[in-house]
């Protein structure tokens, strides 16, 4: 007699990753920036130039002189070579952002949601006071009174970018506080923590993890804005926002100064925005917004 | 309605004292403090910065700090600027047109475009457009504000010469046209992050309100398909709008900041770069309280303005 025993589906292709893989955009999305994180993190040592390399003779050649693919910077600089050491502190910054935003977040929705009364409702207080502020001033106010590194802006971008998570997050807990296994739970003594942590929060796991890469998406955007603005990453530590930093001036002499980095934050966000959004169809999430 | 009003002022009133604690928790527990801007005064010593924290009141318990500062932004004294030791309120009553003027007429081109746009997806589904308006918008939201204004100038300003490439007016041309003609540009930049939202959200709203009974009795009545889609779709799914119009007051503040550094458009934005660079803080502080203020004002206003529209809403 043979054994009918079905083996288990494997992940590849369980429904959810099916559904994501039907999603085009977010596989586009995929793709894209695997590409740019390899680029960013290979690209440097296959190319003939060093981000640093001044050659002055060769300032401001357009795109495609010599070995120059996008040309030169005002010092005569490498910009492919340049973009691509950029792209790792962008993308590094950004993600990291999304961690510790996601983390704080995660931790002030679950503890509001679950406890409810004056706790949850002053918490959920504080998110709302906190998004009153238009994000780019209070990210100027605090990376200007602070020395900007790219740990202190990555924790102050953190710091703007938590309340989004916290809310979708406090909305789901608040809604499986009362279920079944909640209550058997408190009925077996187990401690709130234990409750918060282990047994409602991967329950939440799907809505945290669409909100975290529609974070990552924002975090490298609000990069570029402070960096841009000249308070962010500071040269010659180079980030896609403050290479563009000086690139107006530079706008009727040298336009791919300015157009090439701004093309590479757009495909960076724009991925991760797709695949977000195919995450929150493949998991299902309750869209809270547009869809 | 008037319960719901005294709630909702409640409400933002507790919001204000909050925001005013983030506030003064940014100036005050920062390293440096509010003395930081006199520590790199040439042959200061340390006495010398204790009698100016005396006088300045520094050496009081924070909550009493909190309280006296709190009570002097109420009663309009916001301290003075850094830069000229004029009023701090009066600096940014000064520059609070040319941000005025950008944001209306930004919002003015989202709600007329977005309303379109979205109109169109929700009444032709699945269609081309709708594809297009969905990928475009997710696009729009992912480009850079800045970015996209320097492509703009680059094209229309450099390239074409269509459009001035920044400044409110022409010095020594004040006129109507003149305005326009440089407000052109900067709006629409600050356009795009919301024409994207507004439209994404008028679709979904227009989806809610077209399936629901009213709207098929319009219909059976023999209405035309326009006249049901203007009369009744229309109004009914603008009323969500009103709330989100409010919600997007940060963003809006936000964009108008960095539209207005790159078309040195002379707003509250603009301000705020050149305070922080002169480290005007007195002037930073305000900017940053006033334009929470101006988001729960805003937001206070949309919702009592839903309240008193949509007749479904009696609350209190």
């Amino acid at each position: 007699m043979t054994a009918i025993t079905s083996a288990p589906t494997p992940w590849w292709r369980s429904r959810g990753v099916r559904r994501f893989a039907r999603h085009r955009l977010a596989l586009v999305g995929m793709v894209m920036i695997t590409g740019l994180t390899l680029a960013c993190v290979v690209g440097p040592h296959l190319l003939p130039y060093d981000a640093l390399y001044v050659d002055l003779r060769a300032r401001f050649s357009p795109p495609l002189t010599g070995d120059h693919y996008l040309g030169t910077d005002p010092l005569g600089r490498d910009l492919a070579a340049r973009l691509l050491m950029a792209g790792r502190i962008s993308l590094l910054v950004g993600f990291a952002a999304m961690l510790l935003s996601t983390l704080i977040g995660a931790v002030v929705g679950i503890v509001a949601g679950y406890r409810g009364g004056w706790l949850g409702a002053s918490l959920m207080r504080v998110v709302d006071a906190f998004l009153a502020f238009p994000s780019i001033f209070l990210l100027l106010a605090l990376a200007a009174l602070l020395k900007p590194s790219p740990f202190v802006i990555t924790v102050i971008i953190a710091l703007t970018s938590w309340m989004e998570i916290a809310r979708i997050v406090e909305a789901e807990v608040r809604s499986l506080r009362e279920r079944d296994f909640v209550q058997a739970g408190r009925m077996l003594g187990l401690s709130s923590a234990h409750i918060m942590f282990r047994e409602l929060l991967p329950n939440v796991v799907g809505p945290i993890v669409v909100a975290a890469t529609l974070t990552v998406a924002r975090a490298i955007l609000l990069e570029a804005y402070v960096s841009f603005l000249g308070y962010g990453i500071q040269p010659p530590l180079p980030s896609w926002g403050n290479m563009l930093n000086g690139a107006q001036q530079y706008l009727a002499s040298a336009p791919w100064l300015a157009i090439v980095p701004g093309i590479a934050i757009t495909i960076a966000v724009t991925s991760f925005n797709f695949i977000g959004d195919g995450l929150r169809d493949a998991l299902d999430v309750r869209s809270n917004e547009h869809t | 309605m008037f319960g719901y009003l005294l709630t909702r002022l409640w409400q933002s009133i507790i919001l204000l004292v909050l925001v005013s604690i983030i506030g003064f928790a940014i100036l005050n527990l920062t390293p440096g403090g509010p003395l930081s801007q006199f520590a790199l005064t040439p042959g200061m010593t340390q006495e010398a910065m204790d009698r100016i924290a005396e006088q300045m009141g520094l050496n009081r318990p924070l909550p009493v700090q909190y309280l006296d500062w709190a009570w002097r932004l109420v009663q309009g004294d916001w301290g003075t600027s850094y830069r000229d030791g004029q009023p701090v309120l009066s600096v940014i009553g000064r520059h609070l047109f040319a941000t005025l003027l950008l944001m209306g007429s930004s919002t003015v081109i989202s709600i007329a475009l977005g309303t379109w746009i979205g109109i169109r997806g929700a009444t032709h589904r699945y269609s081309l457009f709708d594809y297009s308006a969905t990928i475009g918008a997710m696009v729009a939201l992912s480009i850079p504000t800045f970015w996209f204004g320097l492509v703009g100038i680059y094209i229309f300003s450099l390239k074409l010469g269509w459009v001035p490439a920044g400044n409110m007016y022409t010095i020594g041309d004040g006129s109507v046209l003149n305005y326009l003609h440089h407000l052109i540009l900067p709006s629409i930049v600050l356009s795009l992050v919301n024409v994207a939202i507004w439209s994404r959200y008028m679709r979904t709203a227009t989806l809610d309100v077209i399936n629901q009974d009213f709207v098929k009795t319009a219909r059976a009545k023999g209405l035309r398909e326009r006249r049901v889609l203007m009369k009744h779709v229309v109004g009914n799914a603008l009323l969500p709008m009103i709330t989100l119009a409010g919600m997007q007051l940060p963003t809006l503040l936000s964009g108008a900041l960095v539209t207005e550094t790159v078309f040195t458009w002379p707003g509250m934005g603009r301000l705020f770069l050149d305070s922080l660079g002169y480290s005007d803080y007195p002037v930073v502080m305000g900017l940053l309280m006033f334009s929470a203020i101006l988001v729960l004002l805003g937001n206070l206003i949309a919702d009592l303005v839903v309240a008193a529209v949509d007749p479904r809403i009696r609350l209190g």
